[in-house]
């Protein structure tokens, strides 16, 4: 499994990209997700602590939530995901990217998994 | 996302290790340890049905063997449809009802001899139709439950015909739609029955556990070449969504009738049999609720059991079944709605995490082969 090493990672399977606040799901998560079918986003504005649900991902077969990996207010969603919401299965670090926080404290990046912490929680 | 269960203390079919060889996605399925989709995933596998051919593990699914002199006469008093209106190397969908009417379970009976019989049943009903099949068995029936004995597969698809061919050689007839026939391959005696779960034609092979993988593995084997696939249950159920069959559990309870289930062609109701009574008071004074299909007006997230539906504003039901139709690219479901609504043209709305999404009511079955 792919587990880049400029991203930060949540137990939940959510990874974070501290340069612009950039949040996905795992390749290891969309793999076990298969089929991404439906992105629910949140809308732009909105603001959420860690660990709050703050969007859905649906394959096929189940409804997923979506947890913040640090608090903050969201900037941007990715509207392509609408249209082409495969695109977390196919690009899940790239184009499959859900939204962007701004970050309300960037200590709280400190606590979450490096990649080589996040490789060994999956057992890859 | 939270991670899965664990999958401790699951059944397993004779099977379970092919899954895992095959790179099967395994998940709890009523109590039992199954693959819902291969490495292509659950819309690859529904493609590959509808178009070519998949394979599906049905061995979870119980098997009982009925037979002795007056084993006919006996399952027509507990069954709905009417047997009569088959003999040997046929069969037919009914349904075991409780004294109100409602649905214990769903099943095919196969005829093989006058008085021999197969019951295929679902997995995790088995020992409750067991019982219940025990407790009104007439004396000097034998009632047999095979299920541990019995591996199943289900080949559906356009090309399962084709497959059947090169697997049993030239010289073996298949059975016609509906039909069942007893095959030998090799020394192994298969039941091979033209029914099954996907709308597509298709087969299901019923034979000893002990040559579950072999015959597996070799179907796959000899199919592949003609587009055969192994196939989970994710697609095993958008399958039969797509064609309005219901899953007992979701569409089918002890508390709703078939009639009320829009499935009254399988109750004969002018025979007698457990439950016929409420079925024919049900008939005469009219159902108030019954099963409907619906399906999204617009592209959007799937369907999910339990979700409400709404009609003007106010709650009019729950989806028993729901999911993505991968065929028409829409959510898709099946409710329970007041009769006066479960009709083709009814514009609802579904509740999906507060937001309400428009759909309608469709004629069944949703999906039809052009």
């Amino acid at each position: 499994m792919n587990v880049p090493e400029n991203l930060r990672y949540a137990k939940s399977h959510e990874w974070l990209r501290l340069t612009d606040g950039a949040v996905g799901i795992s390749d290891h998560a969309q793999s076990e997700l298969s089929d991404v079918v439906f992105v629910d986003l949140p809308k732009v504005g909105r603001t959420v602590k860690a660990g709050e649900t703050i969007a859905v991902v649906e394959s096929v077969k189940a409804a997923s939530d979506i947890y913040a990996p640090v608090s903050g207010e969201v900037t941007e969603i990715n509207a392509a995901l609408a249209d082409t919401s495969a695109l977390v299965n196919t690009d899940p670090y790239g184009d499959g990217w859900m939204f962007k926080l701004k970050l309300a404290d960037p200590g709280e990046a400190e606590a979450l998994l490096d990649p080589a912490a996040y490789r060994s929680q999956i057992g890859g | 996302m939270a991670d899965s269960p664990a999958a401790d203390s699951l059944k397993h079919t004779p099977l379970h290790a092919a899954h895992v060889a095959l790179g099967g996605k395994m998940v709890e399925f009523g109590g039992w340890h199954m693959p819902v989709a291969y490495g292509t995933g659950i819309i690859t596998e529904h493609r590959a049905v509808r178009a070519a051919a998949g394979v599906f593990d049905i061995s979870h699914m119980g098997q009982f063997f009925v037979r002795n002199a007056g084993a006919k006469a006996w399952l027509n008093s507990v069954f709905s449809n009417q047997l009569g209106k088959i003999g040997p190397g046929q069969s037919l969908y009914g349904f075991l009802l409780n004294e109100r009417g409602g649905v214990i379970d769903d099943l095919i009976i196969y005829q093989f001899g006058d008085e021999q019989f197969l019951l295929v049943v679902n997995a995790s009903m088995i020992q409750e139709d067991l019982a219940w099949l025990q407790r009104h068995l007439t004396p000097g029936i034998k009632l047999e439950n095979m299920s541990a004995e019995c591996a199943a597969l289900a080949l559906q698809g356009p090309k399962a015909e084709a497959i059947f061919h090169n697997f049993f050689g030239p010289g073996v007839t298949p059975p016609p739609r509906l039909g069942v026939s007893v095959i030998e391959r090799n020394g192994l005696t298969i039941y091979v029955a033209r029914t099954g779960y996907t709308g597509e034609d298709g087969f299901e092979f019923f034979y000893p556990a002990s040559a579950a993988e072999s015959v597996f593995r070799e179907l796959l084997e000899i199919g592949r070449p003609l587009g055969l696939i192994p196939a989970g249950l994710g697609a095993r159920d958008s399958l039969r969504l797509e064609v309005c069959y219901p899953l007992n559990g979701s569409d089918l309870s002890p508390d709703r009738t078939p009639l009320e289930a829009a499935l009254s062609i399988f109750c004969a109701l002018d025979k007698e049999f457990i439950g016929v009574e409420p079925l024919q008071k049900q008939k005469a004074e009219g159902v108030k609720t019954r099963l409907a299909a619906l399906k999204m007006t617009e592209k959007g997230p799937p369907l999910r059991s339990h979700y409400s539906v709404f009609h003007q504003g106010e709650r009019v039901g729950e989806l028993s079944s729901g999911g993505l139709s991968p065929c028409l690219e829409r959510g898709i479901g099946l409710s329970y709605l007041p009769v006066e609504l479960a009709k083709a043209g009814t514009p609802l709305e579904i509740d999906i995490r507060g937001q309400r999404y428009p759909a309608t009511v469709e004629k069944k079955p949703l999906y039809q082969k052009s």
